[in-house]
């Protein structure tokens, strides 16, 4: 696993001891909060409606054992027992109290974690494939590059006040698990004659104005990608609107200059840029691979799982909901829900972290991973030990057979801690997956994927969700707008809207019509809902939100 | 044409903890609304707020939020002032752990 390097460790030192510094003065009243307030977002501290929250980045969501106890220790010491695993991999505390931050960012960098560029118009904490290193379907672990972009960006003089934040995305794999088109720019990790390279897209994200990412250059070698990501994020400094918040994100450059004229841009900055990185990459590049290395798998790693599988049904929904093909024989990638029916997306307890650590280290090779889904995962298991991962996670709470399915709802935390929010998006999600579980028509429903956000800044992707929920304020009521048909996966779509909003108690309602006129609909029991909605678009699904409405509205 | 006064609070994120506060009668700040001064005319609404705005070593980033006279003191008047005097509706924290 990747361990960092001292110059890595003595940085993020010196910045708690910098920020240490800072929150005293704020506290003695020599800083003001219009001082002190980018200081405290470049280092992850938010102030949001009920408490502050620190923002602790989880570098391509991966984490070892240790770091998990540490952030359970984090949770109990200076919060309330508990973390929020979020959408950009991120862990989010909900109440810090502004003189214990301090203390906590030197816990984290006791485990080599900190919070700095969870914020700012930086380059910002770089995502990945959650399954990466693991997945069978992989053309290579996007983590090396991955890390290798992390340690360009962090503290590139250049790209300190970039016009807007700035997100990026890597793949291995051609299923597209990290989302890559919805963000500034996207990297899917392809091999051409052999020879392993990107496909870079450009100017994804979500938000006000939802875009998915156009691609830039089908095939970038390898050698060329730091320099070609500099030439981009160069060409976008100079270009990129400052006049207007709205307007200032990549995505909105490349729809105004055109795809043709940013290509243009990037490819005549790309030579000087390449001339100057003079091979020094590759080597970084080589080192980091080296520390990637793929665990020792075991051999003989399946056991007695199979008679465990027939034997106990219970086991063996958990077994085909929850874990995904491994490239190793005999071992299984397992995705532990965050989702219990009732519970908040995204949610553990200290204990939980703490169960999911020793789970890790006792039969998971020490690993962890963090998913843009909300949940946890062990990447390396081998399957002689799933009964008995699953015996102990249905003692801590976090059995959920759900992994893909209606109730694994992605929620932002909305007006329930969010300052910017319009609406709560928690509540709508707890009630959702309880309605399912209540219906018992989950597994045969099938994959669906309902993704919800507190306000127009899209923290909780809706517009990707296969059912999405935005959360609005209309003439100050909580009011619910439908968007269908929006796919996160390779062939990225944005949904489209249903039509008027629902309110906070008619929201779950009008989904359960959805998903039962999707029942109707389907031709077979493995057409998925979003394979019939493309197939029949959006007309019987506005009449199931619809008309019934009508009807009621009449009898009334 | 301007529109009608309506009635407000004065309301702000404490600076050490981060939660919300309001401005009481007597210029102090408490945790519970239905303490709050009630604040009657854009006048004195313009003068507590630029008040509060000096007081940057107590509070964090006040503002003006509608409010109505209740049976037990000032109300919210909006959901999201309502929240805030209670605490996220996922979990028991906030102001209603402490009542
Ligand atoms: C609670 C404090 C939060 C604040 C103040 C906040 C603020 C924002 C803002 C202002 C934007 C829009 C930026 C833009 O379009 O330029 C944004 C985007 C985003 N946020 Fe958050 N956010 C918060 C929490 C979260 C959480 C918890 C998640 C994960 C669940 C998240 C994930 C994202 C993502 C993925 C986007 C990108 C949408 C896009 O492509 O534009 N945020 N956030
Ligand atoms: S979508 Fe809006 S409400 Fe939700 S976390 Fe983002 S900024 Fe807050």
């Amino acid at each position: 696993m990747y361990r960092y390097t001292e110059f890595d460790r003595d940085f993020v030192r010196s910045r708690v001891a910098q920020f240490r510094a800072q929150v005293e003065r704020r506290l003695d009243g020599s800083l003001t909060e219009e001082e002190f307030k980018p200081l405290r977002l470049m280092n992850g501290l938010y102030l949001q409606l009920h408490a502050y929250m620190l923002r602790v980045a989880i570098p391509y969501g991966t984490l070892s054992a240790d770091q998990m106890r540490q952030l359970a220790m984090i949770a109990e010491r200076w919060d309330k027992g508990y973390g929020h695993f979020t959408t950009r991999q991120n862990i989010q505390f909900n109440w810090p109290k502004l003189a214990a931050v301090p203390d906590i960012l030197d816990a984290l960098a006791d485990v080599g974690m900190h919070a700095i560029q969870t914020s700012g118009n930086t380059i910002r904490n770089v995502t990945a494939d959650h399954f990466a290193g693991a997945a069978a379907d992989e053309v290579a672990d996007p983590r090396p590059v991955a890390e290798l972009i992390r340690q360009w960006s962090t503290d590139h003089p250049e790209f300190q006040f970039l016009p807007r934040k700035f997100k990026l995305a890597v793949t291995g794999s051609p299923e597209d698990r990290a989302v890559t088109a919805a963000h500034d720019i996207g990297l899917r990790l392809v091999r051409q004659d052999g020879e392993l390279g990107a496909q870079v897209l450009v100017g994804g994200g979500l938000g006000r104005t939802p875009m998915i990412g156009k691609v830039l250059r089908d095939f970038l070698p390898l050698p060329d990608l730091l320099p070609y990501l500099e030439a981009i994020v160069a060409t976008y400094n100079l270009l990129g609107r400052r006049d207007n918040k709205y307007k200032a994100r990549i995505k909105i450059t490349v729809h105004e200059h055109g795809l043709e004229e940013i290509r243009d841009l990037v490819e005549a900055e790309f030579p000087a840029r390449k001339a100057l990185f003079g091979g020094i990459d590759q080597e970084m590049l080589a080192a980091i691979t080296a520390q990637f290395a793929p665990p020792a798998f075991e051999t003989d790693a399946e056991g007695d799982v199979t008679a465990w599988y027939h034997a106990d049904p219970v086991f063996r929904s958990f077994v085909d909901t929850n874990t995904a093909p491994h490239r190793a024989p005999g071992y299984a990638i397992l995705t532990v829900s965050l989702k219990a029916p009732g519970e908040t997306p995204g949610d553990a307890t200290a204990e939980q972290m703490r169960v999911l650590a020793d789970l890790a280290e006792r039969y998971g090779h020490g690993e962890l991973r963090i998913s843009h889904e909300q949940n946890v995962i062990l990447p390396h298991v081998p399957c002689r030990y799933l009964k008995a991962i699953h015996d102990a996670l249905r003692e801590a709470g976090l059995a959920s057979a759900n992994v893909g399915l209606v109730s694994d709802i992605i929620a932002c935390p909305g007006m329930d801690y969010c300052a910017l929010a319009t609406a709560r998006s928690i509540p709508v999600a707890q009630q959702i997956a309880k309605r399912f579980e209540e219906l018992k028509l989950e597994h045969e429903i099938g994959p669906l994927k309902i993704k919800i956000s507190g306000c127009i800044n899209a923290c909780g992707h809706h517009h990707v969700g296969h059912i999405g929920i935005l959360g609005l304020d209309r003439a100050g009521v909580e009011n619910y707008q439908i968007t269908l048909g929006g796919d996160g996966g390779p062939d990225a779509v944005i949904g489209e809207r249903a039509g008027p909003g629902f309110a906070y108690d008619e929201i779950t309602d009008a989904i359960e019509r959805l998903v039962l006129a999707y029942l109707d609909l389907r031709e077979t029991p493995q057409e998925t809902f979003l394979q019939v909605y493309n197939r029949t678009g959006s007309a019987p699904f506005r009449t199931a939100l619809y008309d019934r409405d009508e009807d009621s509205a009449d009898a009334a | 044409m301007p529109r009608p006064f309506t009635p407000k609070v004065l309301t702000a994120n404490d600076l050490l903890l981060g939660d919300a506060v309001w401005l009481a009668p007597d210029g102090a700040w408490t945790r519970h609304m239905s303490e709050a001064l009630l604040i009657e005319d854009q006048a004195s609404a313009d003068l507590h707020l630029l008040d509060a705005e000096a007081r940057g070593h107590e509070v964090v980033g006040p503002y003006l939020a509608d409010a109505q006279s209740g049976p037990h003191g000032p109300e919210p008047t909006h959901f999201r002032e309502t929240f805030r005097t209670r605490g996220p509706s996922n979990r028991p924290h906030g102001k209603q752990q402490a009542a």
